[in-house]
């Protein structure tokens, strides 16, 4: 059995590279995709810690973490198809109407 | 070497790619095939820390319905190919420091700044199986089960108001 910091290290990378796509990226869907993966970054430490622990809870909580990501997920691209219907593009840069 | 780090590092090194192949592919189609790889070989750690039941739904709602739905809208606007645009270029280079520094950071602490992590014992009798999740979910967790129902329905509702065309 490897030891659990490899697993929470990672963790972390995937969730530093969800985190860099989230600040370069200007395509709003990719933007969400980025944060679909800093979720599943986190599952992983959780599961990892479950697993260090022999605590099924942590498995629980990656369950309603994933009710919430499929949430989040319904609702934000019906949010980019409203934007997309309303400002014909999806580029973040260009959701400045509200700038003075 | 043991055979188990070997498994690691090629799972991790397959993941770590797929994440920066989303990161830094033009097309959003490519973007998105890329993180159902990515959830894929995290479903496969998830197999081997002994969550059987979550590498499942990993698979079947993440990769599946998750990744189903984006590729749906992406492929619904037509905006697969969508340029860089170049106001505010100069973040570019900053975020890549800083999302380094980020993980130099996390990886240094988690390695040898932070002592509580130990190599786990052996995966008890029934660790992660369906059943053990399902009683734990229906006893302990029953009311946030029961929350998550609500949220999914409200969910359901906010995408179908949200989207729906003004009379």
């Amino acid at each position: 059995m490897l030891p659990i910091s490899y697993y929470v290290a990672l963790s972390a990378i995937l969730f530093s590279i969800g985190a860099l796509g989230v600040l370069i990226r200007r395509n709003a869907i990719i933007i969400f995709m980025s944060i679909e993966l800093m979720l599943n970054a986190a599952n992983l430490a959780f599961v990892a810690f479950a697993r260090m622990h022999e605590a099924l809870s942590g498995q629980i909580f990656v369950f309603f973490v994933m009710t919430v990501a499929a949430a989040e997920v319904a609702v934000g691209l019906a949010l980019i198809v409203t934007i997309f219907r309303t400002k014909k593009s999806i580029d973040v840069d260009q959701m400045s109407s509200l700038k003075g | 070497m043991n055979p188990e780090l070997i498994i690691f590092i090629i799972l991790a090194l397959v993941s770590i790619g797929a994440a920066l192949g989303m990161l830094f592919s033009k097309n959003a189609v490519y973007a998105a095939l890329f993180l159902i790889l990515n959830f894929i070989t995290v479903a496969i750690f998830y197999l081997i820390l002994g969550g059987a039941f979550i590498a499942v739904t990993q698979v079947a709602v993440y990769a599946g319905a998750i990744m189903v739905l984006f590729l749906f809208v992406i492929m619904l606007l037509g905006t697969e190919k969508l340029g860089q645009s170049k106001t505010l270029a100069w973040q570019r280079p900053v975020a890549i420091v800083l999302a380094l520094v980020l993980m130099a950071e996390a990886v240094y602490v988690i390695f040898f700044r932070f002592t509580g992590i130990s190599t786990a014992a052996a995966i008890p009798e029934g660790f992660g199986s369906p059943a053990a999740i399902g009683t734990l979910l229906y006893s302990q967790y029953l009311l946030p089960f029961e929350v998550t129902s609500v949220l999914l329905l409200v969910a359901m509702i906010g995408a179908i108001v949200l989207t729906r065309k003004e009379k």
